[in-house]
Order: C-alpha cells, then structure tokens, then sequence
C-alpha cells in the first residue's frame, strides 16, 4: 500500500501490519524487512515511512485512570484528541500539546513534541511517567526514569528507532475551565517580538506568528499569541464545527503573490491594542485541526515543513539572517511560528533546546530543496538544529553538528539489535 | 437508566466492541464474555474510563455447550439485554476438504449461539422483559459458492432468531436481527472490500444502539444492502447456479 506523511512527500510502497493483537507487534518484527511504527501520520517527513511499517491506531484503549493524581495509562495508538473529548469535561487537560491533536501517544513520545508552554514545562516526555518498550527480539521493557533509563531517553524522541513503544502512562494536569484567556500582541519588528516573549515569560503559554513577508525596518513584526486557562469552572468540551478540504487545490493557488497577500492581510487585521479575548481549547491550541485535510491547500505535494531551533544567544541575529535569506530568495511561508523554548532535556535526540524556534512551511518547488540546503548550513553554522518530525532531506553532516548524542544512540542501537530491525527512511538517510 | 445491565458475548469482535461504546455511552453497564479474556480487559477498561459505567469481564466460549448453563447463573446481575455477537468466518475451501473446519463454522455460528439464546429466552420470557440481539450475516440470505457453509450457519441463526421473535412477542420480549452486510472488521481485514457497501465498526454498533431502542425487527446497517439482497434472492435458480458470486 503506498504510504507517506502528512507532508505528503515522499510517496513509498510499504507492507502494512496492524496491531490488532499482543502478537502482531511481535509478527512484525520477524522476517528482516526493516520496520517502524506508524502512528496517525501527522509527522511531515519520512521518519515513520519505511518498507514495513506496524499501524499502532487499531491499539487506542485506555487501560488505567488515577482520579486523584491524573495519570493514564494507555495503549500508544490513543489519539490526542481522544485524551481530550474524555478528560477534558472532568477537568483534565494534557500538561503538554502540540500543535495538533491528531497524533498519537506513542508518536508524541517518539518525537517528543513541544507545545506553546515549552519555556516552562519542556516536551511532551516531560508528562511521560514510563512506557512499555518491545525490542528487536520481541521482549517488552518498562522504561523509565529510574528503571531503564538508557532506554527510556533514547525512546524519548527517538522517532520509533528503538523499538515499538505498546503502551505509555502519562499525567494529565488539572485545569479549571476549558476556555483560554488569550491576548494578542502586535509587534513591529523581531527585536520587539523577542522583548515580549521575555517579558511574558511567565505566561503559560506563548507563540508568534511572523510574518515572513515583511523586510526592512518590519523584518520579523509578528502577531504574539499569549494565554492561560480562566478559571471560571466552565467545562463541557465541544468538538468545534469542522471544515474539510475535500480535494486537492491546483498547485497555483499558493504562491508568493497569494502568500504575501495573506500575510499583510493577517498582520492588519489585528489591532495595535487588542483587547483579551476568551476562546476555546480548539481555536487556540489546535487551529489547523478545524480543517480537516489543510495539507490538500499545497496542491500535490506538501506543505514542506522546516522547523530549525538556534540557542538563545545566536537566536535574534540569526533569525533576522534566516528571514532576509529567505526574501532574497524569494521563499515566503504562509504560516511562520515563533516560539521560545525552554530549557533542554536529557533525552538523546530530542529537538529542543533553550533559545528560539522558527516553523516554515513551503510549497514544494524545483528551487525549494537547494536553497533548503543553503538554509540548514546557516542553522548549522548557528550552532541550530533541525526538526526530525518535520524533515525529509537534511544530510547526514546537518544532522550530526545539529544532535550532538547521535553516536550515543548509534550504540544503544547496536547494543539492543535495534539497527538491523526498526528504521525508516529518515534513519537510512541519516545512517542512525 | 443507569442500572441497566447489557451482556455481550463474543465481546472482542468489532462489532461488539463499537456496541459496548454506544451502550455505555448511554449509560448502560456492561457484562462482556469472550474467550480472550486478556484483550477483553483492555476493551473493559477502556470502556470504564471513557463512559464511566460498570464493566464485568467474563470467559465464555460458545462451542463449549455444557458451560452455558452454569455460565448465565452465575452472572453477578440479571442482564436486561444480550447481544450475540460471536461468529466464526472460517475457510470455505478448508472446509470443504476437512470436516472439523466444518464443524467449527456450525458450531460456532449456529449451535452455540441456540443454545446460550435458549438459556436467556427461558429467563428473559419469565421475566417478561428483555432483549436479544443476534448478529447474523446477509451471507445467511443465499447460498453461494464461496462461502455457502458459514452461509448456511447463518441462515439457520437468521431463521432460528425470526422464530424465537415470534415466541417472545407474547412475552414482551424484544428480538432483534442484524446484518450488517460488508464491514471492515478484523475478520476481513484482507478482502478487498466496496468502500460504499461497507460500514465501520461504529456504524454497525450506532445501528444496534438504535435499533434495540426503536425496537427494530431486522437491521440493515446500510439501506441498500436489504435491495441487494432481496435481489439476489430473486435470480432465478437455474441462472443463479451459472453466476460466479
């Protein structure tokens, strides 16, 4: 069956399992053909693609809930979204999210997403207690932070290559509404954008959208989305109305004329001194989910997501030097999301680190990938790195300057056999 | 509404499994049985956490005909509905060549399935209350070459429920027929099936949920599978015996 991500690109022929029952976990890995674990789909790139791939979905059972303390434990293929339509009317929120909530648990901790209150809580492995790991020769491991902890922060952002993560306990945080007070802050250039971010600091959640269009004195202006819970006990979680993008859009219709258009048009709308308004989980925390198929925007393949992270001290020069790069090159993302990372966390190969990340996206174009490759030298050189979840193409070289503890995992990976079993596409091209 | 009591057998199967959601959604508690009573545990909590309702995990194996009795006894509640959800596909082309594959698919689908619904409409007609569900199959409506051994089974369940409808119409009790035509189900998850012609899980189990409420007598999940069916039952035997379906 041909598979790919949500990125639409690359497009590969791969034999599928399901896992329906404990064996076929277990069936999948026998019989040489490199394998990984396919969780929703929602990683952009190749990192779940490979010629055999183990669909976790059908195991989407919650297996054990604490009322007191909030934690869960589940089978890895629960979506996101599924945590949230249970426990959010009971007052339990996830303490990280990403950007979508269609992704699995399993997937959430194998590429240890990050989410708007990553300054202060860190990645999504910081709400993982322990996790149940099936290794190379079918023996299933409790990881944690005390007990196999080698494994535990390997499997942590370890994109499926350590084995297949069956089931995960995690807590939930107690939150007392399921509205978020949110305030947008409109600013004039990146420096400015950057002093708000630290100046909301404490804020539990913060993201910017920048608008990539911009130069000159504007370079890097941005719309600082900033929230918290209220607190007015108001629950009964209501999936919003969903819009679908029932077919695929003519390539032609993003294009830097559209893009920049959109930019402009995004950024005025918004008031200098917006008042605080109160929206719901959905609208602030999971835009794009409300469109269903939005990746069909891009035409026939894409969106291409580009996700780099500069530590903090070559984060404003740099980003200002990535943003003029990319206009000089006539490359505009519609949707550029700027966010402050915290602190970085022991996994090995993890993406956050403390200092600014920046997501692109782009239609994919004939110019696209060599002025992508010029861009990784430049996060490179910075002393960045890239997004696993998100790349399809970085080299090897890119790889190793961006993640340090590559060759760490390298060895844990010969140490379990887990090298001559789980790969993806991701993992033969970055020889892990 | 809450004290309501919905015993499933053959609680791991799909179907079933959509069916315990609808109901618990609903705030029905849940007896499940089945033979693989470790998934069967993972469906029961998961059940428990979402819906918060009682769930209770039982073993049960339909062709083990001598339990039935002392299973139902036992049970800790009275249950004030039964799905029947067990079945067993098979291979027709083993069957074929080797009786105890035969036998397997009559057993299952068939003898075991008469003789737990036994048990529960003696119960259920003293009790004057009650429902039984039965899945049965469209594959039950015809004969045909590629299946016709669990076809027959199910024929004789089909027929089987429409006569134990009549006997407990007097007693208040409740018998329902369902044939959910194609689903993608674990049983069929290699056949190629028509995306149209074929429900999910969660449809078949919304089905059911309604259907027990508006007290239904045979349920299609899809409308158009009662005019498939009702014209291959029309074909003429003499051309139905040339045709390849």
């Amino acid at each position: 069956m041909k598979i790919s991500g949500w990125g639409r690109y690359p497009v590969i022929d791969s034999e599928i399992y399901e896992y329906r029952t404990d064996k076929q976990p277990f069936d999948s890995i026998d019989g040489g053909k490199p394998l990984i674990a396919f969780g929703n789909g929602r990683s952009y790139g190749d990192s779940a693609l490979s010629e055999k791939v183990l669909r976790m979905r059908p195991a989407n059972r919650m297996l054990k809930f604490d009322e007191i303390s909030g934690t869960l434990t589940c089978e890895a293929g629960v979506l996101l979204s599924e945590i949230l339509e249970t426990f959010l009317p009971r007052g339990w929120f996830l303490k990280i999210t990403p950007g979508t909530k269609k992704v699995t648990v399993g997937g959430a901790i194998a590429s240890d997403v990050h989410g708007k209150n990553h300054h202060l809580d860190g990645a999504f492995s910081e709400s993982v207690e322990k996790l149940q790991l099936m290794l190379p020769n079918g023996t299933v491991k409790t990881c944690s932070r005390t007990e196999n902890s080698e494994l535990f922060h390997a499997t942590c952002g370890g994109m499926g290559l350590t084995g297949i993560i069956l089931e995960a306990t995690i807590n939930l945080k107690k939150v007392e509404s399921n509205t978020i007070t949110q305030h947008t802050i409109k600013t004039a250039s990146l420096p400015e954008t950057f002093q708000v971010f630290e100046e909301y600091h404490d804020m539990p959640y913060s993201v910017a959208w920048v608008d990539c269009a911009a130069s000159g004195d504007s370079l890097g202006r941005s719309l600082l989305n900033i929230g918290r819970f209220k607190k007015d006990g108001n629950f009964g979680y209501k999936a919003a109305y969903k819009l679908n993008i029932p077919v695929q859009f003519p390539g032609f219709v993003l294009n830097n004329g559209s893009i920049k258009a959109f930019n402009q048009i995004y950024y005025n709308k918004t008031r200098k001194k917006a008042k605080p308004r109160d929206v719901s989980v959905d609208s602030f925390f999971y835009p794009l989910d409300s469109i269903q198929n939005w990746n069909r925007l891009y035409g026939g393949k894409g969106p291409l997501q580009y996700q780099f992270v500069l530590p903090k001290k070559a984060s404003l020069d740099g980003i200002m030097q990535i943003l003029q790069f990319l206009q000089k090159n006539e490359l505009y993302s519609a949707l550029g999301v700027l966010k402050l990372f915290g602190k970085e966390n022991p996994n090995l190969l993890s993406f956050p680190m403390e200092g600014y990340t920046l997501a692109l996206d782009f239609k994919i174009t004939s110019t696209l990938l060599t002025v992508l490759d010029e861009l990784d030298q430049i996060v490179s050189e910075l002393g960045g790195r890239i997004y696993l979840a998100k790349d399809c193409r970085m080299s090897q070289e890119i790889f190793e300057i961006g993640y340090p503890e590559a060759e760490q995992f390298r060895t844990i990976r010969k140490k379990y056999g887990m090298d001559s079993v789980f790969h993806s596409l991701q993992s033969k091209r970055l020889n892990l | 509404m809450s004290n309501q009591w919905l015993l499933i057998l053959g609680a791991n199967s799909d179907i079933a499994v959509e069916t315990a959601h609808q109901f618990a959604k609903n705030n029905w508690n849940l007896l499940l049985a089945s033979r693989n009573l470790s998934n069967l545990n993972k469906v029961a909590s998961d059940i428990q956490i979402k819906h918060q309702v009682r769930v209770k995990t039982f073993g049960f194996d339909a062709t083990d005909f001598a339990k039935h009795e002392s299973f139902y006894k036992k049970l800790p509640h009275k249950p004030d509905g039964v799905l029947l959800a067990f079945g067993y596909l098979g291979d027709q082309e083993i069957a074929q060549k080797d009786f105890r594959e035969t036998r397997k698919i009559m057993e299952a689908n068939y003898n075991g399935a008469v003789r737990i619904s036994e048990i529960i409409a003696n119960d259920f007609s003293q009790r004057n209350a009650g429902f039984i569900a039965g899945v049965s199959s469209v594959a039950g409506e015809r004969g045909r070459q590629m299946n016709y051994i669990y076809g027959s089974a199910k024929a004789g369940f089909t027929a089987y429920l429409s006569g134990l409808r009549q006997r407990l119409f007097k007693n208040n009790v409740h018998v329902m027929t369902i044939k959910p035509g194609f689903v993608q189900t674990k049983m069929t998850i290699d056949r190629d099936l028509p995306d149209l012609l074929t429900a999910s899980p969660q449809k078949v189990g919304k089905a059911i949920y309604r259907g027990v409420i508006k007290r239904k007598n045979v349920i299609y999940v899809y409308p158009i599978w009662r005019l498939i069916m009702l014209i291959i039952r029309f074909i003429p035997e003499p051309v139905f015996k040339r045709l390849k379906l």
